[in-house]
């Protein structure tokens, strides 16, 4: 296992390289992509342009000035061009708001997804399982941004009905937890729904599948209770798949992957100091928060592959 | 005598389908007593495994209908609600499968997966179910079973595999083994080894055995009785003997030609019984083997009941050719063509 993820290692790093290259291309490509320009301002002779150049070290050649963002990044230098401000205490900044947002949601999500989908399983075909399906590809079918509008307008007060809940913004938990509870809830359901109807869907028919295997038949076969076979069979089986969606899901919504919920919401995290950066064309925090978030898609890609390992002894990490 | 173990009485199963109602099982019935073997046989479809799964009722379902009496020491266990029969299941009956690949769940140790099943049915901890594991996978002739009870499934071969089943299916101490073609899917020598060990443990565990399969071969050695199952029904039945030297019904020597075997004359090839067996949602008029029996005549119109239609008490078939005239005939089928020759 040790070589395994040893070379897993090396070719994480490669990914984002290959990822940072490809962001950095991409800035320079699209139009109004040029820092120095647009630092200048509106007013700005030649010469104010090739001073901001040479200072920024945007004079330099393509792979030089790439090579060396990424080196400011990894020393914890490099600066927005917007602001100012440094790139990775921003992103430091954003980690609280943004990790209690993940765990949150994802501790919902997971639980709800794996509760409905295995309800609608074993009511396949009933009443119960036709309501949760429909259910569930409405909530796959709202997005996030009007949903989240959706719940600021009826529950936080902005149509004039009681405020059940407060409208945005983030309360550190180490501040108070109870309130940190209470501003999160609402982000936390609304980053869920979606996936708890997408997990309930995928989980309901692994579920399905695995009822008609012949260990199953062999579990009752051996006369197990309905509940222990349901529970120790047939689940297990079927939530092998879960694991990869929900490491890959999670690792996304850590990384910052919640720009909509984010922003929706006024939670200044890692998700949205990205929004920000996206409509001022901030090429360096862009960067930073997009490694950032790689770095969390190949980890847990590894973790993933690891827990398959411990889930299912046929597989061998080579 | 022997005690009666299982009375199975005039037993029907048919399945609602979206293409209509599937009668799998369309009447039989059979006895069998402490110590006995009992033999189904019968080509994919003919209703042999829906019966076995039926006694353990594992067809039970919203879509399946069951009439007549599975009576297990007297109690009807197609009567028993789904709670009452766990009780049944792998502690009076016992089971095994096809397929001992997909049998056992690939990701719990062969020993777990025993454990579970003792203590399911029984009040003990777990080292002693553990201990009781290892022994029954010793019993079943699996090598060094103090460290393979550690094993997950993958580790096995099939035909340990195979054996690990039967361990789990005795586990209990069950009255009556079923075995669902547990030979099907393993290598010809492993298939002798298998019916060796179900016959051996079937005297040390004093149970009864219902051997299924659809090579007669497979159970020449073991069965006391053997019935042979055609589209739903029982079209002959009677003791090892009856069958293996008297066979009756066209279908039965079918299958016996269909047997390689080394005491006979050479035949240029296997015998093999034409076209496909029927459709059970339409069955065709008659005696149901008629659209393939070469022998078929007018009389076949009507279906002939089970009956006794030769000397030896107990021996019944469902034909209605003339009993000399088949023992003329039969040979060519069973033996092949160059049995004339011979």
């Amino acid at each position: 296992m040790i070589p395994f993820i040893i070379r897993r290692l090396f070719g994480m790093l490669l990914v984002l390289l290959a990822v940072s290259f490809i962001v950095y291309l991409i800035f320079i490509v699209i139009p109004g992509g040029d820092p120095a320009i647009r630092i200048a301002g509106r007013t700005a002779t030649a010469a104010n342009i090739v001073a901001i150049k040479q200072k920024l070290g945007l004079d330099q050649n393509f792979i030089v000035q790439w090579w060396d963002m990424l080196k400011q990044l990894f020393t914890g230098q490099l600066i927005s061009y917007y602001d100012g401000t440094n790139v990775v205490q921003q992103i430091k900044a954003g980690l609280p708001v943004t990790f209690s947002l993940a765990v949150g949601a994802g501790i919902i999500w997971l639980g709800f997804g794996i509760l409905v989908g295995t309800i609608a399983a074993v009511t396949a075909g009933r009443t119960t399982d036709r309501l949760i399906t429909a259910a569930a590809l409405i909530g796959i079918s709202m997005p996030v941004a009007w949903l989240g509008l959706l719940f600021r307008y009826f529950l936080s007060g902005e149509k004039g009905w009681p405020a059940l809940f407060p409208d945005g913004g983030y309360v550190p938990l180490t501040q108070n937890p109870a309130q940190w509870f209470y501003h999160l809830l609402l982000p936390w359901f609304t980053l869920a729904i979606l996936f708890i109807g997408f997990y309930g869907r995928v989980l309901r028919s692994n579920v399905l599948d695995t009822i008609n295997e012949d260990f199953v038949r062999t579990a009752k076969a051996k006369g197990l209770t309905p509940t222990r076979i349901l529970v120790k069979h047939t689940l297990r089986a079927s939530l092998i798949p879960i694991v990869t969606l929900f490491g890959l899901d999670f690792a996304a919504v850590l990384g910052g992957g919640a720009i909509i919920t984010e922003t929706v919401y006024s939670l200044h995290g890692v998700g949205w100091y990205a929004a920000q950066s996206i409509q001022t064309q901030d090429l360096p925090p862009l960067m930073g928060v997009t490694l950032y978030g790689a770095m969390f898609i190949v980890v847990f890609s590894l973790l993933v592959d690891i827990a398959y390992a411990f889930l299912d002894p046929r597989i061998r990490l080579t | 005598m022997a005690e009666r173990l299982l009375e199975v009485n005039d037993l029907k199963v048919s399945f609602a389908t979206e293409d209509g109602i599937v009668q799998a099982v369309s009447g039989i019935s059979f006895g069998l007593e402490r110590g006995k073997v009992l033999g189904i046989v019968g080509e994919s479809g003919s209703g042999k495994s829906v019966t076995a799964m039926t006694l353990m009722g594992l067809t039970r379902g919203v879509n399946a209908r069951f009439e007549g009496e599975v009576l297990y020491k007297g109690t009807d266990l197609l009567k028993v609600s789904d709670a009452e029969l766990q009780n049944y299941r792998g502690n009076e009956l016992g089971m095994i499968f096809q397929d001992p690949m997909t049998s056992l769940n690939p990701v719990y140790r062969i020993g777990d997966q025993i454990v579970e099943g003792i203590q399911a049915h029984e009040k003990v901890d777990k080292r002693t179910a553990r201990s009781r594991a290892i022994e029954l996978l010793r019993q079943v002739g699996i090598p060094n079973p103090d460290a393979r009870v550690e094993n997950y499934p993958h580790e096995f071969s099939g035909g340990m595999r195979q054996r690990a089943m039967i361990a789990m299916a005795l586990s209990c101490n069950p009255s009556i083994l079923i075995a669902d073609e547990p030979t099907t899917a393993l290598d010809v020598t492993i298939q002798a080894q298998i019916v060796d060990l179900v016959s051996r443990l079937k005297d040390d565990f004093d149970s009864a055995v219902i051997f299924i399969t659809h090579d007669l071969g497979v159970i020449a050695e073991i069965a006391d009785e053997i019935i042979v199952m055609y589209a739903g029904r029982v079209v002959e039945r009677g003791s090892k003997r009856d069958v293996f030297y008297d066979p009756q019904m066209p279908y039965t020597w079918g299958l016996l030609g269909s047997i390689p075997r080394l005491d006979r004359p050479k035949a240029e090839r296997l015998h093999t019984i034409e076209g496909m067996p029927p459709s059970l949602i339409n069955l065709p008029e008659g005696c149901k083997f008629r659209p393939r029996c070469p022998h078929a005549f007018e009389k076949c119109q009507q279906e002939p009941a089970l009956e006794n239609r030769v000397e030896a008490p107990g021996h019944l078939d469902r034909c209605w050719l003339d009993v000399e005239f088949k023992r003329g005939r039969r040979d060519e089928t069973i033996s092949g063509g160059s049995a004339e020759a011979a």
